[in-house]
């Protein structure tokens, strides 16, 4: 079967990622909002590796992949020659990273783009571990998540510390956009990008993606936990210009979800479920949410 | 397939490899009871469902990995998983 609208997707078909990727969808649903006139600077991830196994590629848009760390820094680099150019209307720049590629390896060069105020739209796929290498805990990785390299056992938890603030960072560097969104909500990610690329500036957004290998789900499962993420309030899904906070996603009261609803759904946290000290962390994780209610005032109605 | 420099290669040919033996279950689009709501064709990680008309849609099976998600967002229950059989 040759289908045109399925041949000509940006994001073309045959990529290796598994059945059920959450990464998949939202990188297909990003590069889609932002159009083919748009150059990518890829850090090593999953990502990277499902899309471009050698000697093929599954892109459709000029795409670079140079080390892990430095995704940011070719971004930078490409930008800044194309203003040298006098062609920065051709073409927008994005740089894309998993969590490990944002919030540990690349912190430094992430920094860096920020700080000199590139116009760049940076975007990271928070898989909440490292998907590509075998499911290593990253900065990313929520709090008693079980990773190989936090693995519960019979003095552990799983994952001792809770997930990294980067929004908030980039937004203390001063980034002019920043956003979360959550692959449960494709149609909100293609708001928030295409937003994001009509302001000049460094630009910021995390994307919340189930991993399916990596958090012991069903690959049809992957909308259904990432939403139940979004309605426990431990993603809260906000967009902050210039500082502000100018909006944020509401929980419907019919469709919140207690913490534990959602870690039922996972076999990274079935430790916790199992456990009979479970109680008491699940009441350190639900106190996680309930402060992001109410930070962000998730309950109620959008005026 | 022509390769232009040791580490450029062609856009878009990773279609030349198909995972379509990846799938365990194919979906079946009934096209029966389609309200027109999309979510098939919007959550589809691999982009395999397209639109025939507005409440018509299918999945490219050469696209298709039989993850299950469209059959699962489909508020009508017009998708069936079917066991695939070769």
């Amino acid at each position: 079967m040759a289908v045109e609208e399925v041949e000509s997707r940006l994001l073309a078909y045959g990529h290796t990622a598994c059945a059920g990727c959450g990464e998949a969808l939202a990188a297909r649903t990003v590069i889609e909002a932002a159009g083919p006139d748009v150059i990518i600077a890829n850090a090593t991830g999953c990502l990277e590796v499902f899309t471009t196994r050698f000697p093929r590629s599954a892109w459709r848009v000029p795409w670079i992949h140079s080390l892990f760390e430095n995704a940011a820094s070719v971004a930078s680099g490409i930008e800044v020659a194309l203003k040298a150019l006098e062609r920065s209307d051709e073409a927008k720049v994005i740089a894309q990273a998993g969590d490990g590629g944002t919030a540990d390896i690349g912190m430094g060069a992430f920094s860096g783009m920020l700080e000199r105020g590139h116009d760049i739209l940076y975007v990271c796929y928070d898989t909440e571990v490292y998907s590509n290498t075998g499911f290593q805990r990253s900065g990313l990785t929520p709090l008693y998540a079980h990773t190989t390299t936090s693995p519960a056992g019979e003095l552990t938890w799983g994952n001792a510390t809770r997930k990294k603030d980067l929004p908030s960072i980039a937004v203390d560097h001063g980034a002019v956009y920043v956003a979360t969104a959550s692959v449960g909500y494709p149609q909100d990610i293609t708001r928030k990008v295409k937003k994001a690329l009509s302001l000049s500036g460094p630009k910021y957004i995390q994307i919340h993606c189930p991993c399916v290998p990596g958090w012991g789900i069903e690959s049809h499962m992957t909308i259904r936990v990432a939403r139940a993420a979004v309605n426990s309030g431990l993603i809260p899904l906000f967009e902050i210009v210039e500082g502000n906070i100018i909006g944020v996603r509401k929980i419907k009261e019919d469709e919140r979800v207690s913490v534990e609803e959602y870690m039922k759904l996972q076999k990274r946290f079935s430790h916790v479920l199992k456990s009979p000290r479970g109680k008491d962390l699940i009441r350190q994780v639900q106190s996680i949410a309930n402060l992001n209610i109410e930070k962000f005032g998730l309950l109620g109605i959008n005026e | 397939m022509k390769q232009v420099f040791g580490i450029v290669v062609q856009p878009g040919t990773s279609r030349e490899e198909k995972k379509t033996g990846w799938r365990v279950f194919r979906p079946k689009f009934k096209q029966e009871a389609c309200i027109g709501c999309r979510n098939c064709h919007m959550f589809c990680p691999d982009g395999a469902v397209y639109r025939i008309d507005k409440k018509k849609f299918d999945a490219d099976l050469d696209a298709c990995k039989g993850c299950g998600i469209c059959a699962e967002m489909c508020p009508v229950d017009d998708i069936e998983m079917l066991l695939e059989r070769n």
